[in-house]
């Protein structure tokens, strides 16, 4: 196995009473990466967050967080993790202060290195002002953010946290989003959402969960990349629909095209490029070449959206029988 | 050591600062005054050879009391970590699952132990106004104190046992409630049983909460007593530790 792995995890699996919840799934994170576990609810994501993290064992297979396992050696484990559960749980009834430095003297923090790190951990999460407010009364965004500063007040090598962003406001989501990029250079993470957009935003690397099974994984490009088959050129054009057709019809690599009347003399023609074609210098051309008008030239990418819904799709018909 | 004192100081924390801790308190001065009234009458109309704090001890003031803030003290310390997710914050950090139980039983026994001192006030009363030098002497308070918390200790663990159980801080409650009074019930079999069955009284006779705390509130330190006390409340302890590591093999 690559020593430079920080997770690395084989044929794990999890199985409850009667229900399993993790099906042998398998994969490495290197130093550094942000990573983003990506599925819908139940998909088992907390579930291997919680192993990861040493709260739970696993029924089977081997979880080695920066080459220590996390079950035989799960103290060391656990001084190298920062992990904010999901629902991001706190003492309501602390101060924020308070409750970080109790956090950091859990986590192995002297007194005066716990003094310090709160300053550090404090000002990077914005929580300066509110150092002395009880945690009960904060507002949510606050709070998540007292979690985050939790996770990071020890320095640990592995951030793991588990939907940051559930139940924040879009101006919060993307200040959490912020801080959970401007980790990158010194830590490595791993988060887990169902919201697509977040993932697509923060994480250099995707593992698509469902059921269970881990179902594709890879940058974010290489996901739009591999459905880019799929992808369409969109051309809205002023020229008479039969000479229109005429012409996209004698043009080289394009699979399958469809002209659509749109308002005025404009028709819209929707293309589908062969393999590795990319139609839109062609269509200039032979706009320009025709002395056509050309409004609109685009090329419509699949979003990620349409990757995980296409990829989670067929298991969740049959789970839905 | 040092996540010992930090868990332990976390804890306290929580009972003086939450409004529970402060009701708990309140309650348990409110029967110890309402007790002392009573014991003030009967001894008003009734003069009794016996030390102040032993005639306390006869009463059932004492276990009513012991058997109701337990539970009520203790029902949080696990229970409610389950219920609102911290168990997994705490447990994810570097910190061994019997300094978490030595740490929530610690603290709930400070806070015990500090929730009986306004009894002393009563005594001073006693001393204040009847020149009864008795009330207050060293041997009985003493042995009192012992009682109260070698008592406090055992019902404080089978509290921690039954809050690690489960996430419900209502059904914590009532499983230490439950074990408390059964246990505190037992003695009294012993009494019920006829005596043909000797060895059977005799384990039975060593459950008899109710007349050992009568010896130490006399000043009387029974060594079986504390022996008794002490390894039943290591028993429920590891019991609970058993219970918090469960989460592992299960």
């Amino acid at each position: 196995m690559n020593d430079n792995a920080m997770i690395a995890v084989t044929d794990l699996t999890k199985r409850y009473a009667g229900r399993t919840a993790v099906a042998g799934i398998s994969f490495t994170v290197a130093r550094g990466e942000i990573v983003g576990l990506l599925g819908p609810n139940g998909a088992g994501k907390s579930t291997t967050m919680r192993i990861l993290s040493c709260f739970l064992p696993a029924t089977s297979g081997t979880v080695r967080v920066s080459g220590f396992d996390v079950f035989r050696q799960s103290e060391e484990v656990r001084r190298r993790i920062g992990y904010m559960p999901e629902n991001n749980p706190l003492y309501p009834e602390m101060r924020v202060q308070e409750y970080l430095k109790f956090r950091a003297r859990l986590k192995g923090l002297n007194w005066r290195r716990s003094r310090e790190r709160l300053g550090t951990v404090m000002e990077q999460c914005g929580l300066t002002e509110v150092g002395r407010r009880i945690i009960g009364q904060l507002s949510k965004g606050y709070k998540q953010r007292v979690g985050l500063a939790d996770a990071l007040v020890h320095e640990p090598e592995l951030i793991i946290l588990d939907e940051p962003t559930l139940g924040l406001d879009p101006h919060q989501i993307r200040a959490v989003r912020q801080l959970i990029k401007s980790l990158a250079q010194k830590h490595t993470v791993l988060i887990s959402t169902h919201i697509l957009p977040e993932a697509e935003m923060t994480c250099n690397r995707m593992l698509i969960m469902f059921d269970g099974k881990i179902l594709a994984a890879d940058t974010p490009d290489n996901l739009q990349r591999l459905m880019a088959g799929g992808s369409q050129i969109i051309a809205e054009i002023a020229a008479p629909a039969d000479e229109l057709r005429e012409a996209l019809s004698q043009m080289p690599g394009i699979e399958q095209f469809n002209v659509s009347p749109c308002e005025g003399e404009f028709q819209r023609c929707a293309l589908t490029p062969r393999d590795g074609y990319d139609l839109r210098p062609a269509i200039f051309a032979l706009a320009l070449e025709r002395g056509w008008i050309m409004r609109e030239l685009t090329r419509s990418r699949h979003s990620l959206e349409d990757i995980y819904v296409q990829v989670t799709k067929p298991t969740e018909e049959e789970d839905g029988e | 050591m040092r996540i010992f004192w930090t868990l332990a100081r976390r804890e306290l924390g929580a009972f003086f600062c939450s409004i529970t801790g402060y009701v708990i308190i309140a309650a348990v001065m409110f029967l110890i005054g309402l007790s002392f009234v009573v014991l003030m009458t009967n001894l008003g109309s009734d003069p009794s050879p016996m030390p102040v704090t032993e005639m306390f001890y006869r009463t059932y003031f004492f276990w009513l009391i012991v058997l109701l803030a337990t539970p009520a003290l203790t029902m949080r310390l696990f229970a409610l970590e389950k219920f609102s997710g911290t168990f997994e914050t705490l447990m994810t950090t570097p910190v061994s699952d019997l300094q978490v139980v030595a740490a929530k039983f610690a603290s709930a026994l400070v806070f015990y132990i500090v929730m009986w001192l306004p009894m002393l006030a009563c005594l001073f009363v006693v001393r204040h106004f009847t020149n009864q030098t008795c009330a207050l002497d060293a041997g009985t308070v003493g042995g009192m104190y012992l009682g109260v918390f070698l008592v406090g200790g055992l019902f404080l663990s089978l509290g921690c046992f039954a809050s690690a159980l489960t996430r419900s801080q209502m059904a914590a409650a009532m499983i230490s409630f439950v074990l408390g009074v059964s246990l505190f019930s037992v003695g009294f079999l012993a009494e019920a049983l006829p005596v043909a069955t000797q060895w059977q009284s005799q384990v039975l006779s060593y459950f008899g909460l109710f007349e050992q705390m009568h010896n130490f509130a006399r000043g009387m330190v029974d060594t079986r007593a504390v022996i008794f006390y002490v390894s039943l409340t290591f028993f429920f302890l590891f019991l609970t530790l058993r219970v918090v590591e469960s989460r592992r093999w299960k």
